[in-house]
């Protein structure tokens, strides 16, 4: 994974509620068996919409997405975040997120960045004409304008952004502690491995 | 003296390898399954990084999503290759993958075949008080079960091939509590939908579930899935049911499940998972069951729900500005005027299927009504996808294909079908389904497809009267 500490950029202001991950890729585009390329489909049926923000030039390869409240709801598809990564988008900005889907553009390097409805809205006015500017290791999000919020981040998420770790391997370093935890279910609940299939 | 504890932090406190100090902890995972589409980059993940799946024994691999519907083996037994190239490839990409690295598997003509979250309870695969994942988000359903079970994503199910453990903050417990019985002719899936109509698709976002109430425990284990299937809709990722003399019931004799001395000491840790009294909830919701009517969406949120006794609402009596918004965008994308009442909205396609409502129960309660009836004139097409090979088999040996056919319907092969739209079976654009899936997003069931969720028998009503009907008036 990528290191991140600061996006910095213009920001697509797209605003709407309830985004599900059907609308940031639908199911046609996710029969690929690579992580590239998926760009192509994003938010293809809101691009099919006139005057949408996604075809204004003016927001061409901006870093930064603007959404409104539980961003990423409905299908664990990681595609989605897939394909926000192949739109040069590193970091979206939401009064909520769902749970699978900050997951999942975590594990791509993507910051998620909570703030209250008041503070979207007013990001939103900005992003129609000036960049904004997400630091991570601050927790900030800033504009040229002084507006100033800052954001929460769980600390173990924000380690693992600025360093770019691999969850994997971090994992994998506690391979002792997962051993003695089978040892321990194997004699107390032998009967949880399945019969075979 | 132990502190009381809900069930929910029981199963996490069993599991727990490692914690750490800022409370992300190591937890280990008891069962995975795995489909086509959402495990290609995993598995290539572990190839580049010269890593094994620790744990195959645990791991269950079976294709669905992607694959058609329609016949799968020709006249001399011989397997039809699938049409579409890229579905294809996907399919023999989890063929490759789940020999090499060692995973259980069950192919598309194998009968035990179908939808993960309705093979899981049907082999014995899901029991009580595990944990349980897979790269799907309606894995939420196995916690009908008492399972602890969610979904995850790509970079997850690799993790998890690869480690047998997620890296995971405890979430927030929230207790949905219904009170009294559900009138006459109400079914599980309207119970839902009216949870997340009242709750909303993001209710439940940061937490786990527990259903609680007089109706969870007297509804079937096919009833109880429905239920907990649809938990992602209100945000939570995963929802869950006490294990009960029920749930022992539905799982004994299953051919992955316990055995003999195993099941007894299964059993007996079981009946320990149950919410100690005076434990806290984080947040708790009361519903009233007698409020509960056949429910129908009619929106692109399956938080959008009324009564089939309702009206399509106007957006302008929404509170909150982007929901107004989202009302008004979401009619126009139904082809729907406000105030029309539900029952005079056509109907053209109708789908009974997905691991929402595709076993027995849910095919008995469609069929119920269809018996002796016909599709009415203006259905262009209706489809019944049983959710497994098994279900399928159970179906016609109860005769049950019969009354789908002579009413009209297609019989099909299990798998995700129409559902989300990814193999041919697809609404087309501009016209009307009634579903008994579990999502009704722009898209969802095909480009520009408009789709109202409802249960079996509401599916089957509108399938005989052309039009979104109260299931109630035909029986």
């Amino acid at each position: 994974m990528q290191p991140i500490d600061r996006v910095e950029g213009r920001a697509i202001p797209f605003g709407r509620k309830n985004v599900d991950t059907d609308i940031i890729i639908p199911a046609q585009w996710l029969k690929t068996i690579s992580r590239e390329g998926l760009g192509k489909g994003a938010f293809e049926t809101v691009r099919a919409e006139p005057d949408n923000v996604f075809d204004n030039p003016e927001f061409a390869g901006a870093p930064i997405l603007i959404a409104g409240d539980n961003f990423g709801c409905g299908s664990s598809r990681e595609h989605a975040a897939w394909a926000l990564t192949d739109l040069g988008i590193t970091a979206v900005i939401a009064p909520s997120f769902s749970d699978i889907f900050s997951s999942n553009a975590f594990k791509n390097g993507i910051l998620t960045v909570v703030l209250p409805q008041e503070a979207v809205d007013r990001l939103m006015e900005v992003a129609a004409t000036d960049p904004i500017h997400v630091d991570l290791e601050s927790q900030t999000v800033t504009t040229p304008f002084q507006d100033r919020f800052t954001f929460e981040i769980d600390p173990f998420r924000k380690t693992c952004l600025l360093q770019g770790l691999d969850e994997i391997g971090l994992t994998l370093a506690k391979t002792d502690a997962i051993s003695a935890y089978e040892a321990k279910l194997a004699s107390e609940k032998p009967w949880l491995v399945p019969a075979a299939a | 003296m132990t502190q009381a504890r809900t069930l929910y932090e029981k199963i996490w406190d069993a599991h727990v390898v490692d914690q750490r100090d800022d409370g992300t902890a190591i937890i280990f995972i008891d069962r995975h399954l795995v489909h086509e589409v959402t495990s290609p980059q995993a598995f290539e993940g572990l190839r580049m990084a010269g890593r094994k799946v620790r744990r195959p024994d645990l791991t269950l691999a079976v294709p669905d999503h992607n694959v058609p519907t329609t016949a799968r083996l020709d006249a001399d037994g011989n397997r039809i290759p699938i049409a579409d190239p890229e579905s294809r490839a996907q399919l023999e990409a989890l063929e490759r993958n789940a020999p090499a690295f060692g995973v259980p598997y069950i192919s598309a003509t194998d009968i035990r075949q179908g939808i993960v979250h309705v093979i899981g309870p049907e082999q014995g695969f899901t029991l009580p008080g595990c944990t349980m994942v897979c790269g799907d988000s309606h894995t939420a359903a196995h916690g009908a079960l008492g399972a602890l079970a969610f979904g995850i994503g790509t970079s997850e199910v690799e993790h998890v091939l690869a480690t047998q453990t997620l890296q995971l903050k405890r979430s927030k417990s929230m207790e949905i509590r219904v009170e009294g019985d559900l009138p006459a002719g109400v079914s599980p899936k309207d119970l839902i939908l009216h949870i997340i109509g009242q709750i909303g698709a993001a209710g439940g976002t940061g937490h786990v579930v527990e259903y609680r109430g007089r109706v969870f425990e007297q509804m079937s284990i096919e009833g109880r899935l429905t239920i907990a299937n649809m938990s992602i809709e209100a945000g939570a990722r995963a929802g869950l049911i006490a294990p009960d003399d029920t749930t022992f019931a539905y799982l004994k004799g299953r051919p992955m499940a316990p055995k003999g001395a195993d099941w007894d000491a299964a059993v007996a840790y079981w009946r320990t998972l149950r919410t100690d009294d005076g434990a806290v909830f984080d947040k708790s919701v009361v519903i009233d069951a007698a409020d509960v009517a056949p429910s129908v969406t009619w929106g692109t949120s399956p938080e959008d729900v009324v009564p089939i006794t309702g009206v399509i609402p106007d957006p302008e009596s929404f509170e909150d500005a982007s929901k107004r918004a989202a009302a008004r965008k979401s009619l126009d994308y139904m082809g729907l005027t406000a105030g029309t009442p539900l029952a005079e909205v056509l109907v053209e396609h109708i789908f009974i299927g997905s691991c929402t409502n595709s076993r027995i129960e849910d095919l008995r309660a469609a069929a119920d009504v269809l018996k002796g009836r016909r599709n009415a004139p203006g259905i262009k097409s209706a489809l019944v996808v049983p959710g497994s090979g098994l279900v399928k088999r159970q179906a016609e040996e109860e005769g049950l294909d019969r009354i789908f056919i002579e009413a009209g319907f297609e019989w099909r092969e299990p798998g995700c079908s129409a559902c989300l739209g990814m193999n041919p079976d697809k609404v087309p654009s501009g016209e009307r389904c009634a579903s008994t899936s579990n999502r009704n997003f722009v898209g969802r069931q095909g480009p520009g497809a408009r789709t109202h969720l409802v249960s079996p028998a509401m599916a089957a009503a509108a399938a005989v009267t052309g039009r979104l009907a109260d299931v109630r008036e035909l029986v």
